[in-house]
């Protein structure tokens, strides 16, 4: 009965056959790497783009030296362009809410008075945060042209005000979004998120297509059982899987600088946990698909989720609870927080222990479903 | 010897339904070893359904039996490893070349010495200069030589051809079937389904299939004696005047153009010769042949009409 058993050269000649095929289909193969490149140019250059004249407006109540000498400065480092008047907090909410302009700068009626006093005047920036990107670099901008403009007035006697705390404090009130993403946080989440899509397409395909082509009545006359074809199809696709996460661990490092603090190995180790993950559904989805359309339209499916409740495009923290309670379901969710972890704040394999064994229960029933799912007659 | 060592197939009363259509129904078949098997009948009489039950691709809704000794609904991996099917469309990958759809085959049934295996069917094929092609480049015939090849490779020990000549040319139909007489000889046994008289005609034994039920079996003769048919030919002129005044009447079961000739056969002689004698005129040339195993099957088509529709 040796037959009923999993057998290693069944599996390699699905394994085998799998390769061939690939290398024939040049243009899925070059879609495969063509996917991850054209994600990262697009992502990753819209974010990484410096973002210039933002619009802004400029709520001062004090209209002392140092005042006006910050908001000229403002108005000449060309992060900002600033539209239009507020003389009320209401009016400068109205602008903000209808996104005419981006940032409302408060300066307090006694600023000038506060800061000879040397006791660090809060400017309160509030920010329309929906797009973090282009925010970021415009709240670094100020905290930076704050220190520089006034530290050089701040001559002579004063020069004691200058402290090392910097003269003014700032307050960044972040509306809408209160997460800073910023590309850092995305050239690595990208990782996940291409590598969902794609993998779980093409195994999405793979077993309809044998049903589809007519294989597949070949395929079940012959001895191989579920596990092996389901198996062998999954293995070959590690392979593309791993050079799609090299190509993008490259771009983060070569074209975006993202930081890569912890352990490259690590986080191979871990790509193989998610990889097989993302197949499994793939090959999951195609043992229920009826025909390849079906199958891309549940990888679709499957896809948006991932992407919109992972904490890709939204900080997790921010979303409602039933949608946290999806993205935990999900894998890219742990993987975004792994990758993330381990790239930019160096974890190892204890801190991204608690986001492994979710990805690991995941394979196991995603590849149980396949399997039980499997038809292995025509029926 | 037990049953399962004189039969490789040995059903009774395997029905299978698609919904509320029976598109086989309770058929019994035995088919001893070593024998060649002809499965004939219209289309969509239930042949493929059949076969495929046989190699446990679909589950019968009715009906036991073993196939090479194994049960038909438990054993099903265990016939897999032993049988040899061959589909009646063409279901190797197109996207491989001839050599690697061999080897894929070789692998997943562990064929020992794989490489020599292939290569010996690829010489026995006569593709040994054209491995390297993809099969989905093979003109049709050429494919249907790949799918024996590659179904013949594990050295199954029960052979299941689905249509194996449909659209191979006769030089090259007449090989095939000098290799299946050759393999049946080795003690293979062949089940195979064909639309073609003179591939029935080289079946050891035959059975015909309409509306999923099983109509005769046995050897040729046994059939053709079983339909007791009788047939006449007529030459002459205006053949189809003569063919509509026959069709009229009861008795003619079947009037079939052939060329310049008439066929014209009733499985009722004495009523046949009356209808005859009557429109019988010094114009034509009449005389009686034996029925052929085309005339038996489309009488018995016929009936089955009448009787299943
Ligand atoms: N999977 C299926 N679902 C529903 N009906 C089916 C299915 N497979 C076959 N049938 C029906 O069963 C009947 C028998 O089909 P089958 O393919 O067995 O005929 P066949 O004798 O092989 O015909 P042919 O000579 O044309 O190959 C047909 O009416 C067909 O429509
Ligand atoms: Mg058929």
């Amino acid at each position: 009965m040796s037959n009923r058993r999993f057998t290693f050269h069944r599996l390699w000649a699905i394994v085998l056959k799998e390769f061939i095929q690939m290398k024939r289909d040049r243009v899925t193969f070059a879609m495969m790497v063509g996917i991850p490149l054209m994600q990262l140019m697009l992502f990753g250059f819209a974010i990484n783009a410096d973002p210039k004249h933002l619009p802004a407006v400029v709520r001062s109540a004090d209209q002392g030296p140092f005042a006006r000498t910050f908001v000229s400065a403002l108005q000449h480092s060309d992060y900002f362009r600033f539209v239009g008047e507020a003389d009320t907090e209401a009016a400068a909410h109205d602008l903000l809410r209808e996104g005419t302009v981006q940032f409302v700068i408060n300066i307090p009626a006694d600023f000038s008075r506060q800061l000879l006093r040397g006791e660090r005047p809060v400017i309160l920036l509030e920010a329309d945060a929906t797009d973090p990107a282009a925010s970021g670099p415009a709240l670094a901008a100020v905290r930076a042209l704050a220190d520089t403009v006034l530290n050089r007035d701040l001559t002579g006697p004063l020069a004691r005000l200058r402290g090392r705390a910097g003269p003014v404090e700032f307050r960044v009130h972040a509306h809408y979004n209160p997460e800073n993403i910023t590309q850092y946080n995305i050239v690595p989440g990208l990782m996940g998120v291409v590598l969902t899509m794609t993998m779980v397409i093409i195994t999405g395909l793979a077993i309809t297509r044998e049903r589809e082509r007519g294989t597949m009545e070949n395929l079940l006359a012959t001895p191989v059982r579920p596990f092996e074809v389901m198996v062998g199809k999954i293995l070959p696709y590690i392979v593309v899987g791993y050079i799609q996460v090299t190509l993008i661990l490259l771009a983060a490092h070569f074209i975006f600088e993202v930081p890569m603090i912890g352990s490259l190995p690590l986080l191979y180790a871990v790509a193989l946990l998610f990889i097989g993950a993302n197949l499994a559904v793939g090959i999951t989805f195609s043992t229920l698909a009826k025909n390849q359309l079906q199958a891309v339209q549940m990888a679709f499916f499957f896809f948006l989720p991932s992407v919109l409740l992972t904490g890709f495009m939204f900080p997790f923290r921010g979303m409602p609870e039933w949608a946290q309670w999806v993205g935990t379901c999900l894998p890219n969710t742990h993987f975004l927080r792994i990758v993330r972890g381990i790239l930019l704040k160096g974890n190892g394999l204890a801190e991204i222990a608690p986001e492994l064994w979710p990805l690991l229960l995941f394979v196991v029933v995603a590849m149980s479903v396949g399997v039980k799912r499997y038809r292995q007659t025509l029926d | 010897m037990t049953a399962a060592e004189i039969f490789a197939i040995d059903v009774a009363g395997v029905t299978k339904r698609f919904g509320d259509k029976t598109v086989v129904n309770a058929i019994d078949l035995q088919v001893r070893r070593g024998e060649i098997y002809g499965f004939l009948g219209p289309n969509g009489s239930g042949k493929t359904t059949f076969i495929r039950m046989l190699c446990g691709l679909l589950t019968p809704d009715g009906g036991t039996g073993t196939c090479l000794g194994y049960d038909l609904r438990t054993q099903q991996a265990d016939i897999k490893k032993h049988v040899g099917y061959m589909t009646q469309k063409f279901s190797y990958y197109e996207d491989l070349s001839i050599r690697e759809n061999l080897d894929f085959i070789a692998r997943i049934y562990g064929v020992p010495d794989r490489a020599d295996a292939v290569q010996r069917s690829l010489r026995r094929l006569g593709l040994e200069n054209r491995s390297a092609q993809l099969a989905g480049q093979l003109s049709g015939g050429w494919k249907q030589r790949l799918a024996l090849a590659a179904c013949l490779i594990h050295s199954p020990q029960l052979l299941l051809l689905d249509e194996p000549t449909a659209g191979v040319d006769p030089k090259a139909r007449r090989e095939f079937w000098d290799e299946i007489h050759q393999l049946a000889a080795d003690g293979l046994t062949v089940l195979i389904t064909t639309h073609y008289m003179d591939a029935a005609e080289r079946c050891h034994r035959l059975a015909y299939l309409a509306y999923g039920n099983l109509l005769t079996r046995g050897s040729l003769a046994d059939v053709l004696a079983a339909a007791q048919l009788t047939t006449w030919t007529v030459t002459g002129p205006d053949l189809r005047q003569l063919a509509r005044e026959l069709r009229g009447h009861p008795g003619v079961e079947q009037v079939v153009a052939f060329g310049n000739t008439l066929h014209v056969s009733g499985r009722d002689a004495t009523r046949l010769d009356a209808v005859i004698a009557a429109v019988r005129t010094p114009r034509h040339q009449w005389a009686r042949i034996p029925s052929s195993l085309e005339d038996v099957f489309i009488s018995l088509m016929e009936t089955a009409e009448d009787n299943f529709k």
